[in-house]
C-alpha cells in the first residue's frame, strides 16, 4: 500500500493537471494489476464494501488513545478529515505489513459479518503496522471517498498515456458496469465488458462571450438566435441500438438520466445530439440548483425525479444516418433536427426554441426578459457556420445577461473544510435596515487565497462571538454580492432569497455605512415579479 | 502576589518592574529569543541570552542597550532574581526563570523538546507556575525522530537533482535554517539567501559552528543550484527570482505540514513536518517537569490545550496574547511566513 501512499501524496500536493497526470502514469507503470483496477474503481467512485461504521473507528481510537471526546472535536476541527484525524492521533505503529491495497480491501472484505470484537481487533492490529499515511488511506478505504481532484477525464488521459489506448474508449470502458473484485486490468482497460466502437462522442462545440456591440457581428438574418440555458451541456449518442450520454466534461452520465433512455426506441442508428440537460416542469426551466440534486449520484431515488425532473434540450446534430454532419452549415442541420424531432413534442426530450427577431433592438429587449425563463441570455450561431471543435473565435456567440449586484457588508464567517478547514472561508452578508442589519445571503469562494488570508487574518481579529464554528465579526468589510435572481422566501427573516449568490469582489474603497438596504432589494423583487 | 501579570504591553513582573517579551517598548524588556514576535525596537533596556544578542543588534540595532547571561547565570532586579534556562527553540533561545522570596515562575518562550544538534536542548526547570507557549497544542501533532524527516528532505532532494529539478527549501532564516543547514550538510553544496547567509555570519561569529555555506550572488549559476539545495526565506516563496530556476520544486519545513490541509493550502511542491515548537507529548513532557501547580498556556492551541491541562488536573488558564490566540489564524495563515518558523 505504501506505493498508493505515495500516489495519493503526489496527487494532492500538486496543482498541475500535467504533474497528476505524471504520477498517475507513473504508478499505472509500476504498480500490481490487481491494485490499478482498485484505484481506477475508488477514483471513479467505487466504494469497496465497508463492514465497519466509521463512528466505531472513531470510537475504537478515542478509546486506545485515552483522548477526550471533546479534544478529539477540537483535532478533527483543525484537521479537516476523519480519517486523517484518527491516523495522526494513534501512536507510531510497532510493526510494518507489505500487504499491497487489494489485499487490505480484501481482507476488509472478509469481515463482513464478524461480530465487533473481531472487527476491533483487526482494525487495531492494522493501525498497529501502517505508517500514518498509510493508515489514512487505509481509514479512507473504511469511511471516506477517495476526493483528491482527479476528474475521470484526467484518470483515463493517464490511463490512455500508459497503455497508449484511446482515451474515449477507456472512458466508455471505465463508466461501464464493472465488478473490481472479479475484472482485470487489461480487461477493464480493453474494454471487454462494453462495445466501446458504439459510444464515440464528438468533441463540443463551444462559444465565447459577445463583448462587442451585436450590430457588428452583420445582418441579423444570417444569424440564429437561441436561449443560452444554464445546465449540463450534454450529447446523446445512438448507435447499434445502444444509448449513451455525455457529459461536457467527457463523462458518461447514461444511467443518471433514465428519462432520457427512451430515446433508445426513438432514435435511428447512427445518431448524435448535442444539447442541454435542464430541470424543467411544466414547461418551464427550473433553476440550475434544482437540476444540481439530479448531479453526480450513482442512484436516483424516485423522489429526486419527482422533484427534479430533467429534459434534454437538443441544439444540434452532429451525426446522422452514422455519417459525420458537424461539416454541413447549421441551416441545414437544424432542418434534419426539425424533422428528426418532430414527432417529440411533449417528451423529455425537445428541440431548443430558435427567437424569431427582424433586428438587433428586438433581440436585445428580448435578452432582458431572460431571467423571466431561466435563461442566462441569447445564443448567436451563424446560420453558415459548422459545427466546430471546441472554441472557436467568429461563429458562435453567447450573449449573456449581466448579474444583479448588492454591496453588503460581511457579518458571520465560518471555517471552510478540506483544504480551507482552518481559514475562515465561508461568509454570511447583510443588508442594512433601518438601524439593523438583516442577512441576504451567505457565500464562499470568489475570492483569491490572498484575500482570503486577508479576510481571515481580519475575523481572527474582530471576532466578537463564538457560536460553535461560526464568528460574529464587527461588520466592517464590504463586498460587492453578484446574484442571478430574487425570490419571496418566508424562510429567510429579510423576506426574500438571492440565487446563486457569490462574491463578485471585496469592495475595499466602501464603508459599511455605504451598503445597499433591504428596501433596495424589497424594489428589485417587485420589478422581478 | 503572584509574580507576574498579562498585560496589554506583554507579560509583567511587578515586584521585579520589567517584562518578558513585551509587545510595545518599556524599560526593560527580558527577551526569551530573537524572532520578532519576542522581541520589539524600542525598549530601553535588553536583557537576553549571550548569543542572542549580536542576533538581535544585526536584526534590530546596532545601538541597543542589552545585557547578557548564559545559561544557569542570574542578575537580581529589584529583589527578583532572573536566570536563564535552554529553551531547545533555536540558538540563544532562554526560558526565563524568575524567583522572588521563594516563589518561582518560569517563562518558557517558545521551546522544543528534540536535540536538533545545533541549539542547547531543552531543560526542565522545577518551578511553582509555568508560561507554556502552546503552538502544538493538539495531539494530532507529534513529531517524527527528525532523522527520519532530515531523510525524507534528502531524498526529496536526491530525486530532484536526479528528474533535473532545483530542490528550495523555505525556511525561516533565524533557527530553521540553521538548523538545516546543519542538519543537511554533506555531499551535495548548500546555497543560501542573502538574509540567512548574513545571520549565518552572525552566529558563527558568536562561536557557534556552522557547517560551510555559499551566499547566492547573482553571478551564482541556475546549474549550481540545480545541483544543490536552495534554502531561502518565506518572503521569497512567490518569487519571480524561484520561477526563473531551472525547472524549481519547493518545499517547506514547518511543523504546519503534518496535515494534509495545511500542506495542500501552502501549495508548495513538498511539505516536511519539521518544527522548532514542543509537540503534544512534548508540551505534556515539559509542563509535567516543571511540577508546576499552575499553568498559563499562551500562543496557540490554548483554549483546548489548557482545558485538557485541567482535566488532567493541573491547574492551567488560557492567556491572550497579541500573537497566538487559538483563534488568531495568524499564527496559522503566517505560519510558514513568520510564526511556525520562529
Amino acid at each position: 500500500m505504501k506505493r498508493f501512499a505515495q500516489l495519493i501524496q503526489q496527487l494532492e500536493l500538486s496543482n498541475k493537471t500535467n504533474d497528476k497526470i505524471a504520477a498517475l502514469v507513473n504508478y499505472f507503470n509500476y504498480a500490481d494489476d490487481k491494485d490499478k483496477v482498485w484505484v481506477i474503481a475508488l477514483f471513479t467512485g467505487k466504494k469497496p464494501k465497508r463492514p465497519i461504521k466509521s463512528a466505531l473507528l472513531k470510537y475504537w481510537a478515542i478509546n486506545i488513545t485515552r483522548t477526550p471526546e471533546w479534544l478529539f472535536s477540537e483535532s478533527y476541527a483543525n484537521v479537516g478529515d476523519l480519517s486523517e484525524t484518527i491516523a495522526l492521533l494513534l501512536p507510531p505503529a510497532e510493526n510494518t505489513s507489505d500487504f499491497q491495497l487489494h489485499t487490505w480491501i480484501e481482507e476488509l472484505h472478509n469481515l463482513e459479518g464478524k461480530d465487533d470484537e473481531t472487527k476491533k481487533e483487526f482494525i487495531l492490529s492494522a493501525w498497529n503496522k501502517l505508517e500514518t499515511q498509510e493508515r489514512f488511506i487505509f481509514n479512507k478505504l473504511i469511511s471516506g471517498n477517495f476526493r483528491i481532484g482527479v476528474s475521470n477525464k484526467m484518470l483515463v488521459n493517464a490511463l490512455a498515456k500508459q497503455s497508449s489506448l484511446d482515451s474515449a474508449q477507456i472512458m466508455h470502458s471505465i463508466m461501464g458496469k464493472w465488478n473490481p473484485y472479479e475484472i482485470t486490468f487489461h480487461e477493464l482497460i480493453n474494454g471487454i465488458h462494453v462495445n466501446t466502437d458504439n459510444s464515440w462522442p464528438y468533441p463540443f462545440c463551444l462559444a465565447y462571450a459577445l463583448e462587442q456591440a451585436p450590430e457588428k457581428l452583420g445582418d441579423i438574418s444570417e444569424w440564429q438566435a437561441e436561449w443560452k440555458w444554464d445546465g449540463i451541456r450534454g450529447q446523446i449518442v445512438k448507435r447499434n441500438g445502444e444509448l449513451f450520454i455525455w457529459s461536457r466534461g467527457e463523462e458518461l452520465v447514461t444511467d443518471q438520466f433514465p428519462e432520457l433512455h427512451f430515446m433508445i426506441g426513438v432514435l435511428p442508428d447512427g445518431v448524435v445530439l448535442d444539447g442541454e440537460i435542464l430541470a424543467v416542469q411544466d414547461k418551464q426551466v427550473l433553476s440550475f440548483s434544482t437540476l444540481q440534486q439530479r448531479l453526480n449520484r450513482k442512484t436516483i431515488s424516485k423522489k429526486q425525479l419527482e422533484d427534479a425532473p430533467i429534459v434534454f434540450f437538443v441544439y444540434d446534430i452532429l451525426e446522422y444516418e452514422a455519417k459525420d454532419f458537424r461539416e454541413e452549415p447549421l441551416s441545414a442541420r437544424r432542418k434534419i433536427l426539425e424533422q428528426l424531432m418532430g414527432g417529440l413534442d411533449g417528451s423529455p426530450v425537445m428541440i431548443s426554441p430558435v427567437i424569431n427577431c427582424s433586428s438587433w433592438d428586438e433581440l436585445a429587449g428580448l435578452r432582458q426578459t431572460s431571467r423571466s425563463i431561466n435563461s442566462e441570455g441569447i445564443m448567436l450561431k451563424k446560420l453558415t457556420s459548422h459545427y466546430h471543435s471546441g472554441r472557436k473565435r467568429g461563429d458562435w456567440w453567447k450573449w449573456k445577461i449581466n448579474p444583479y449586484t448588492v454591496d453588503a457588508v460581511m457579518i458571520y464567517a465560518q471555517k471552510g473544510s478540506g483544504r480551507r478547514a482552518n481559514f475562515f472561508t465561508d461568509y454570511t452578508f447583510a443588508v442594512r435596515d433601518g438601524e439593523n442589519l438583516v442577512t441576504i445571503a451567505k457565500a464562499y469562494s470568489g475570492l483569491t487565497d490572498k484575500e482570503i488570508k486577508e479576510v481571515n487574518s481580519f475575523v481572527t481579529r474582530n471576532a466578537i462571538e463564538k457560536f460553535g464554528p461560526v464568528r460574529t465579526v464587527k461588520p466592517e468589510l464590504v463586498f460587492e454580492i453578484a446574484f442571478e435572481g430574487i425570490a419571496e422566501s418566508k424562510r429567510h427573516k429579510a423576506g426574500l432569497a438571492l440565487r446563486f449568490p457569490r462574491i463578485l469582489r471585496w469592495r475595499k474603497d466602501k464603508k459599511a455605512d455605504e451598503i445597499n438596504t433591504l428596501e433596495d432589494l424589497r424594489q428589485l423583487l417587485q420589478s422581478t415579479l | 502576589m503572584a509574580l507576574i501579570e498579562f498585560t496589554k504591553r506583554g507579560i509583567y513582573c511587578k515586584q521585579g518592574d520589567f517584562y518578558v517579551d513585551p509587545w510595545w517598548p518599556v524599560d526593560y524588556a527580558v527577551t526569551t529569543h530573537g524572532h520578532s514576535d519576542h522581541v520589539r525596537f524600542g525598549n530601553k533596556y535588553y536583557l537576553c541570552h549571550t548569543l542572542t544578542k549580536p542576533i538581535i543588534k544585526r536584526r534590530i540595532s546596532e545601538d541597543l542597550n542589552i545585557e547578557t547571561l548564559g545559561y544557569g547565570e542570574s542578575i537580581t532586579r529589584n529583589g527578583v532574581n532572573i536566570s536563564f534556562f535552554p529553551a531547545g527553540h533555536i540558538i540563544g533561545s532562554a526560558q526565563v526563570r524568575l524567583e522572588y522570596k521563594g516563589e518561582i515562575c518560569v517563562i518558557s518562550g517558545d521551546y522544543k523538546i528534540e536535540d536538533d544538534g545545533i541549539t542547547t536542548p531543552f531543560e526542565p526547570v522545577k518551578c511553582h507556575s509555568f508560561v507554556s507557549e502552546s503552538t502544538f497544542g493538539l495531539p494530532v501533532y507529534k513529531w517524527q525522530k527528525q532523522e527520519i524527516v532530515f531523510n525524507g528532505i534528502r531524498s526529496w532532494v536526491h530525486d530532484n537533482i536526479n528528474q533535473q529539478k532545483t530542490s528550495v527549501l523555505i525556511a525561516y532564516s533565524l533557527g530553521k535554517a540553521q538548523r538545516l543547514v546543519k542538519n543537511l550538510a554533506g555531499d551535495i553544496p548548500i546555497y543560501v539567501h542573502n538574509s540567512i547567509a548574513n545571520l549565518n555570519e552572525v552566529i558563527m561569529e558568536a562561536g557557534v559552528n556552522l557547517p560551510k555555506t555559499i551566499r547566492i550572488t547573482p553571478e551564482t549559476t541556475k546549474d549550481e543550484l540545480q545541483k544543490g539545495i536552495v534554502i531561502v526565506p518565506p518572503a521569497m516563496r512567490d518569487s519571480r527570482w524561484i520561477k526563473n530556476l531551472s525547472h524549481p520544486v519547493t518545499g517547506i519545513c514547518s511543523g504546519w505540514m503534518q496535515v494534509r490541509a495545511h500542506r495542500r493550502w501552502q501549495s508548495a511542491d513538498a511539505g516536511f513536518a519539521l518544527s522548532d515548537h514542543a509537540d503534544w507529548p512534548g508540551l505534556m513532557a515539559a509542563i509535567t517537569a516543571t511540577g508546576a501547580e499552575k499553568v498559563y498556556v499562551t500562543h496557540g492551541f490554548t483554549a483546548a490545550f489548557s482545558r485538557f491541562l485541567n482535566d488532567e488536573g493541573i491547574e492551567a488558564a488560557e492567556v491572550l496574547t497579541r500573537f497566538g490566540q487559538e483563534d488568531d489564524e495568524e499564527n496559522k495563515v503566517d505560519l510558514v511566513d513568520q510564526n511556525e518558523n520562529k
